[in-house]
């Protein structure tokens, strides 16, 4: 039985394999074909119509579209993104210098999120129907609908404005102490546990719930086990996977948060590299960013059914 | 008072075939009352009360939502200007008023594409075999894939942002979430005995999957177009809050936001009330539709 283990992941990660493949045709499609004309743009309208056709000799826009899918997509598997219009940039160098950023802003995210957001969700689903869920309910329904930048701008006018005791703006380069470093990431990371957390607490609170209402929980309440034990030493175990899921999951919900942050607090990272580069209309910029953000998500999807497939011994037989 | 096809909370449920029973003649307030809880009540004051203001917005209006009022810049609550005035000196109720048919208008439009789309997809997928189903998951997986703010980013890339182009971006976004569901209740009510039937009496695809299968798949997806509507009215503000949504003159609350975040070290309400103003409406329809889905569960256990 283990031995399907390998097999079954294998499967999860061709599946991911495909699905990425018709991404970039997608993205490909979109940034690449119908639109306006990268060289035009690039030169203006003033352009004499001779300029742009050696532009676009010279992006191989004259090529017919599936030679030059293929002629991107395996620049982009060797990591060549091309270069950024805008700054003369190669987009690698751009992506590298920003990625670190994100990626730690993600992480100290998820460090605090995650024990939080587990608390909420066992402790509101051991008290199920009290005033405390109800009220713990209440609040993270409300914090899933807010709009990030409104608690950006709250925590901007607290702590920023009224209290003094943070920067409004994230300059990374005035780090130079751990307590600085703290005074920096204290706001970009607290609006986007707020994001995240109350999603998280939800669907673990669910998954705990599912637990509590079967057979052995019940078996281990008649035999007279405190609350206490019977969610530690009974449901916890058992939920460890749905729970992993349910945390996976809920982070692919900063993709959409950390993009909203990292443009109000100036936060220097990859989702404002991209709307920079949206705004610039830089297209190869755009399509490097959308792909290693597609790649991020698909990671952390695969990573949730992972945890599914390890936890739950009945997957493995499907 | 309810059969156990309004179970809305669970999507691989089996529909039961039975009709469901007239219901008994009583006022429309009872009944709504009857359903809701305080919170629920107060979701659903809140949608009205939106809906209502996104088609009269500029009557109620107290200036024209273009006019300059005002003297003062990013000016506090007054008789005059109840929200205080935007970073020109604009009436700031007036702005949103005048803001509410974007917010709402562009985001209901989007949901009602999104779910049309993904239950026509959905269902075709659902009758027409296991080859045009797999294709169909497939590709909706891959766009799926893609988070939703990343995808409308890309589209403003290669588009420009218009009014169009973003109601149909947000559809997009959402046509997958759509899908699969729409897809999964097709997939469950076709395996039921009365569609059997009517295959053995020979119907076409067509007419099942109107007549038959289309009619069970309503309600159950009512709550998830309320789901879908927040997350639409969040990305689209998200996106005029980054200035790649609604363009100047036109100003949904996202971009109210954006062009007065200069006021922000002021403590000037014109940040703050459009950003509330997103916050009511999103909270509202989560709490009305939370509300909904716990009765139909309760009521689909206990009956």
């Amino acid at each position: 039985m283990k031995a399907k283990v390998p097999r079954l992941i294998a499967a999860r990660l061709g599946i991911a394999l495909l699905t990425l493949a018709l991404i970039s045709v997608l993205v490909f499609a979109i940034t690449g074909l119908l639109p306006g004309d990268a060289a035009q743009i690039a030169l203006g309208q003033a352009a004499t119509p001779e300029a742009v056709a050696a532009l676009r000799h010279q992006f191989g826009l004259d090529q017919p579209a599936s030679v030059r899918y293929l002629h991107w997509l395996t620049q982009l598997c060797h990591g060549d993104f091309g270069e950024s219009l805008s700054n003369n940039l190669p987009v690698s160098e751009l992506i590298a210098s920003r990625l670190p950023n994100s990626l730690v802003l993600a992480g100290l995210t998820t460090l605090v999120s995650v024990p939080i957001a587990l608390t909420i969700g066992i402790v509101s689903a051991m008290f199920r129907g009290t005033l405390l869920d109800r009220v713990l309910n209440l609040l993270t329904l409300s914090t899933v609908a807010v709009p990030e930048f409104l608690i950006a701008t709250l925590a901007v006018l607290l702590f920023a404005v009224k209290l003094r005791w943070l920067p409004a703006l994230s300059y990374l380069s005035d780090v130079s102490s751990f307590g600085a470093l703290l005074r920096i990431y204290a706001m970009p990371v607290m609006t986007l546990c707020c994001v995240i957390v109350a999603q998280m607490a939800r669907m673990t609170r669910a998954a705990v719930l599912d637990q509590l209402g079967s057979s052995y929980v019940e078996m281990a309440i008649l035999k007279g086990a405190s609350p206490m034990r019977v969610v530690w030493r009974h449901v916890l175990p058992n939920t460890i996977g749905p729970i992993a899921n349910a945390v996976a999951l809920s982070l692919s919900y900063l993709f959409g948060g950390v993009v909203i942050v990292e443009s109000i607090f100036n936060y220097p990272g990859l989702a404002s590299l991209m709307v920079d580069a949206v705004t610039n209309r830089d297209m190869a910029l755009v399509q490097g960013c959308v792909m290693v953000f597609c790649v991020a998500y698909l990671v952390l999807v695969l990573c949730a059914d992972l945890c599914a497939i390890v936890s739950n011994p009945r997957l493995r037989h499907t | 008072m309810n059969s156990s096809h309004t179970n809305t909370s669970q999507v691989a449920v089996s529909m039961a075939p039975d009709p469901v029973p007239p219901p008994p003649a009583r006022s429309l307030w009872s009944r709504v009352t009857d359903r809701l809880s305080v919170t629920g009540l107060i979701g659903l004051m809140i949608v009205v009360i939106w809906t209502f203001v996104a088609f009269l917005g500029p009557v109620l209006a107290p200036y024209h939502g273009g006019a300059i009022t005002s003297t003062e810049t990013f000016g506090s609550y007054s008789a005059r200007h109840w929200l205080g005035t935007d970073y020109i000196g604009r009436d700031l109720l007036s702005r949103l008023l005048y803001g509410t048919r974007y917010t709402v208008g562009l985001a209901l439009a989007a949901t009602v594409l999104a779910s049309l789309t993904g239950i026509f997809f959905g269902l075709l997928a659902a009758v027409s075999g296991r080859w045009v189903d797999e294709i169909l998951s497939r590709l909706f997986d891959a766009l799926i894939s893609i988070p939703s703010k990343i995808l409308a980013l890309v589209m403003i890339a290669a588009f420009g942002s218009s009014i169009t182009l973003l109601t149909l971006v947000a559809a997009l976004a959402f046509i997958p979430g759509a899908f699969r569901i729409a897809r999964s209740l097709a997939v469950n009510l076709m395996a039921l005995e009365y569609v059997q039937v009517a295959r053995a009496r020979g119907e076409g695809l067509f007419y099942i999957a109107r007549v038959e299968v289309l009619p069970n798949m309503v309600h159950p997806m009512l709550a998830d177009f309320g789901l879908r509507f927040v997350f639409i009215v969040l990305l689209l503000s998200g996106l005029s809050f980054l200035g790649l949504g609604v363009q100047p003159p036109n100003a949904d609350w996202g971009s109210l936001v954006r062009e007065n975040i200069g006021g922000l070290s002021e403590g000037a309400p014109a940040v703050l009330m459009p950003a509330i103003a997103i916050a009511t409406l999103t909270v509202g329809v989560n709490l009305l539709i939370d509300n909904l889905r716990r009765r139909s569960s309760r009521n689909a256990k206990g009956g």
